[in-house]
């Protein structure tokens, strides 16, 4: 494809606090094609939920987009108001929360749910509407979908309401689905077949996906590439294979070695030093440096590096120093 | 809960107070100090009473019946007496009984209070403490009595002991037996906090050990147990306290209440509201407005108090 | 779900039968229950007829029972202050009542609700305020309060409302009805008002907090990621979920309607059951008194279980938690 799904430039989310204005996205720029599953994967408070509110405009005040662009389809959409971005959202862009307990409206059925979706955007009839919902359903996996399409949500297991919370994002059938988390809330054995029905479903169609979440493990089996994010910017993006195998930032490096397998047999866990930076509390230039056992002088000053697809946020990059003691990703 | 002993050892009670978070949250909400400081005026208005009233309205020496419907603020055409208020039918000075009937709404109010705290909090401990039928049976009974509005309890009660009272007796005792209808229907919210508080405290160590000690079990319930469980109890107290006086009212205006020879402002405004369309308002509409000024008020201390304090009961 | 039902009904029969415990007792012991139900015309055979029939010298829980017989039969005994039977005093004043309070309960409950969800929804803007802060006045006033002011406004000032009486009524049946004369409903107006005022606003703010805190929800949120309109969201979203609590509490408004009503009867000298009942408290006339709680406690009773059941039809999760699932 030419154009890519998404694209975001330099995108900065500002909120003001009292200590001052927080930026939980600073300068993030990826692009996303269509078929394409990009990882965005980070510690908790790095900013990688609130660059997927952004993109569908879910943003609660005093969060607000402060700087950059999104291009949705080749059409910018940051500075899309109320109705525009209603249309968008569930027609072009789909969404997936982590909790699918409290994501579905208890009182209503799962069959409305759809319904109503559909009918919002869709110019059909109610008939085909219940028609395609029951088609959903079916698609993701559910039994006997056309007699649960009734059914309330409370009747279904976390993972059977999660491949609903699914059909309700691809109903509409969006070019872009933001995945925030979608297996964090489910059980081990429940999560690959989540997972590789996402995977399943938005190669099928072209969809291009999203997939937040701080878990490598998903990173690894379901991602075509993937971006890491720390205190709000983007350390390194790249293909999967390459970032998990041989990354180029320091922070990236340590993470992939932190993981228990590549711990293997040397005794004790790998760790990176030190915390992530509050975000009220980043450090000038690298937001990296503190914790870098490779930072020099130029590091510690602004300007902050950027990264770009193929090169990491950093002055000094790891290239050609491959981890040792993979496992294979 | 309590703060480190060696911190305000030293400071008085009122030292403590001043610096507490509760007072701080206090002095920030303008709603809260302005009722404050109208509760306040009102409860010395009230308490000195004879002190400022001009007159004494029910004193029959003091009254003069020439002076009766003068309207406010203007001399009465046969005595030349000026009213601030004006005067009711029987000459009585207005704002002496507005003063007087504050007093018999107070008094009430944190007389009927007092009774349903004490006969909650006894019935509270006892069915903790001994459960079995006897906490079934005093809690079933708290059950019932909730489906009902109290001040229909309230009027009930009242009623019935209206009839079992001598006819001769029944304007003297109206007070009292207003004391006791408006704690009787009352009593329920104290005992099921007191009854919750007392079957934690039970299985705790200090009653354990007193038990094995051979402490009777009233001791235990009033020395060991009762100051652990006073604190929630102060704060529905406070707000009982609003709803009592505006029950008080509310059951004299009805004619359930205080009789016209010890009127509370609500027997006032019931006395007026038969003078409004003969041109004398201001025989309802000073009773009225007062009543409207401290129910406000009480109400709007009662709000923020429940407010500020709710956070640190969890 | 039967078992469900069979239990509350268990549960309200019982505390019925307390009440009428207590209505016998005041009934038998408080005054003479023979003057309680024969009244003063009567000859010394219907005294020993009643004697008999009452039981007097039966234990106590015979009484109770011929007492309860009674009742259930509509027999209340005869009034003191007007010596007719009970029950027809009263089946002539609840028309009066049941209208009042039918008409109050009825703005209560649309205007609660409205304004409930129209701060909820506008929560920073000026009129939300405005409602907010009136709402709490309505909150603290007395009910008596309140009528006692709109009547020097409205009918002594401004001259524009009665301020006593229920003005023209007409008979259909037995049924006497004031909603149907100019006059009936503009009598109907400042009770109604009085009476609904407290209700609305406890519902308004009920009904707010409610939505408020179903809007944080996630299910809300999600609902607008999929593009649903602001109207959809907040209506058929989350206006539904915040009645599901709220109706129990109307419903046990309602009951307290009947019980305030007492008040605004007595402000407005509205021929209604209230007005009777505390005339009977001042006169002590005990037959009134007695018939009075008993029939209000089997409406509140009443209006408990059938909100309680009526919950169950409402929450599905509670439909299937109550019937072991499938």
């Amino acid at each position: 494809m030419d154009t890519p799904v998404l694209s975001i430039r330099d995108l900065s989310v500002a909120i003001p606090t009292r200590h001052g204005v927080v930026r939980p996205v600073d300068g993030v720029s990826y692009d996303i094609s269509a078929g394409e599953i990009l990882g965005v994967v980070g510690e908790s408070g790095a900013g990688k939920s609130m660059a997927g509110n952004a993109v569908i405009g879910l943003l609660t005040p005093p969060a607000h987009i402060s700087k950059g662009e999104i291009w949705l389809n080749g059409r910018r959409i940051d500075q899309a108001k109320g109705e525009a971005m209603r249309r968008l959202r569930g027609k072009e862009i789909g969404m997936v929360f982590q909790d699918p307990l409290t994501s579905l409206n208890p009182l209503l059925s799962i069959g409305d749910q759809l319904t109503e979706t559909m009918l919002t955007h869709l110019p059909i009839s109610a008939a085909e509407a219940r028609r395609r919902a029951v088609a959903a359903l079916e698609e993701v996996g559910i039994p006997g979908a056309a007699e649960r399409v009734n059914s309330y949500p409370h009747e279904f297991s976390g993972g059977m309401r999660q491949r609903v919370v699914i059909a309700l994002a691809l109903c509409c059938e969006p070019s872009l689905v933001i995945a925030d988390e979608p297996t964090t809330a489910l059980d081990v054995s429940v999560q690959a077949q989540i997972i590789s029905l996402l995977k399943g479903l938005c190669r099928d169609r072209g969809t291009a996906v999203m997939l937040i979440t701080h878990d490598m493990g998903v990173i690894a089996e379901a991602t075509d590439r993937v971006a890491v994010m720390y205190a709000g910017r983007l350390a390194e993006i790249g293909a999967v294979q390459e970032v998990l195998t041989a990354p180029e930032h320091p922070y990236t490096h340590g993470l992939m070695a932190s993981t228990p397998l590549a711990s293997l047999g040397k005794g004790r866990l790998h760790q990176i030093p030190g915390a992530m930076p509050r975000l009220d509390a980043v450090p000038e230039g690298c937001a990296f440096h503190p914790r870098c056992p490779y930072a020099t002088d130029q590091c510690r000053k602004p300007p902050a590096p950027i990264a770009t697809d193929g090169r990491a946020a950093c002055w000094h990059p790891l290239i050609d120093k491959p981890l040792v003691n993979q496992e294979g990703a | 809960m309590s703060d480190t002993p060696l911190q305000v050892k030293g400071q008085s009670r009122w030292r403590q107070a001043a610096q507490s978070d509760l007072f701080y949250s206090f002095k920030r909400s303008p709603v809260a100090v302005i009722s404050a400081v109208v509760v306040l005026v009102l409860v010395l208005a009230a308490v000195f009473a004879p002190l400022i009233a001009p007159t004494n309205p029910f004193d029959p020496a003091t009254l003069n019946l020439m002076n009766g419907f003068t309207p406010p603020m203007q001399p009465n055409a046969f005595t030349g007496q000026t009213f601030m208020f004006g005067t009711d039918d029987q000459g009585r000075d207005v704002f002496s009984t507005i003063l007087y009937g504050m007093r018999i709404s107070l008094f009430v109010g944190l007389a009927a209070v007092l009774f349903a705290m004490v006969l909650g909090i006894t019935l509270g401990l006892i069915s903790g403490y001994v459960g079995g039928w006897v906490e079934t049976i005093i809690m079933r009974t708290a059950d019932v009595q909730l489906t009902f509005p109290s001040i229909l309890v309230a009027m009930l009660i009242f009623g019935v002991a209206k009839g079992v009272t001598p006819v001769e007796y029944r304007d003297q005792m109206a007070i009292w037996v207003l004391i006791l209808a408006i704690g009787l229907s009352d009593w329920v919210q104290f005992a099921r906090v007191v009854r919750g508080a007392t079957l934690v405290e039970k299985n705790k160590e200090y009653v354990q050990a007193a038990r094995l000690i051979g402490r009777r079990p009233g001791a235990i319930m009033l020395r060991h147990i009762l100051p652990n469980v006073m604190s929630p109890v102060l704060v529905i107290a406070t707000i009982s306290l609003a709803l009592a006086i505006i029950a008080e009212a509310t059951l004299s205006f009805l004619g359930v209440g205080a009789p016209p020879t010890q009127p509370s402002l609500g027997t006032l405004i019931r006395i007026g509201q038969g003078f409004l369309f003969s041109g004398e308002w201001w025989i309802l509409m000073f009773p009225a407005l007062t009543l409207l000024l401290l129910a406000l008020s009480v109400n709007l201390l009662g709000d923020w108090l429940r407010d500020a304090l709710n956070p640190r009961l969890r | 779900m039967l078992a469900f039902i069979i239990r509350r009904v268990g549960q309200s029969l019982l505390v019925l039968l307390m009440v009428g415990l207590v209505a016998f007792s005041m009934f038998r012991f408080v005054g003479d229950p023979i003057d309680n139900m024969l009244g003063q015309e009567r000859t010394a055979e219907d005294i020993d007829r009643l004697r008999a029939q009452l039981g007097l010298d039966q234990p106590f829980v015979v009484q109770y029972y011929k007492f309860l017989e009674s009742a259930v039969q509509g027999n209340f005994g005869i009034s003191y202050r007007q010596g007719r039977p009970v029950i027809d005093i009263l089946l002539e004043r609840a028309p009066a009542t049941l209208e009042l309070a039918a008409v109050s309960g009825f703005f209560a409950i649309l205007f609660g609700i409205a304004f409930g969800v129209f701060t909820a929804i506008r929560r920073k803007g000026a009129l939300a305020n405005v409602i907010m802060s009136v709402s709490l006045i309505g909150v603290s006033l007395p009910t008596f309060l309140v009528g006692v002011l709109l009547i020097y406004l409205f009918s002594v000032e401004l001259g524009w409302l009665p301020s006593f009486g229920r003005g023209d009524t007409v008979s259909l049946g037995a049924w006497s009805s004031g909603l149907f004369t100019e006059s009936g409903l503009k009598a109907l107006i400042l009770p109604s008002i009085t009476l609904g005022l407290y209700q609305m606003t406890l519902i308004m703010r009920l009904v707010r907090s409610e939505m408020l805190e179903v809007l944080r929800q996630d299910y809300i949120r999600f609902a607008r990621a999929r593009g649903l309109r602001d109207r959809v969201v907040n209506f058929r979203h989350a206006l539904k979920n915040t009645l599901v609590p709220v109706v129990t509490v109307i419903g046990l408004q309602l009951g307290s309607i009947i019980a305030f009503a007492i008040i605004t009867e007595t402000v407005f000298q509205w021929p209604g059951a209230g007005l009777l009942f505390i005339n009977a408290i001042q006169f002590v006339d005990i037959p009134v008194m007695a018939a009075y709680l008993m029939l209000i406690s089997v409406m509140f009773v009443g209006i408990n279980l059938l909100v309680d059941i009526l919950y169950f039809f409402i929450d599905p999760r509670l439909r299937i938690e109550r019937s072991g699932g499938h």
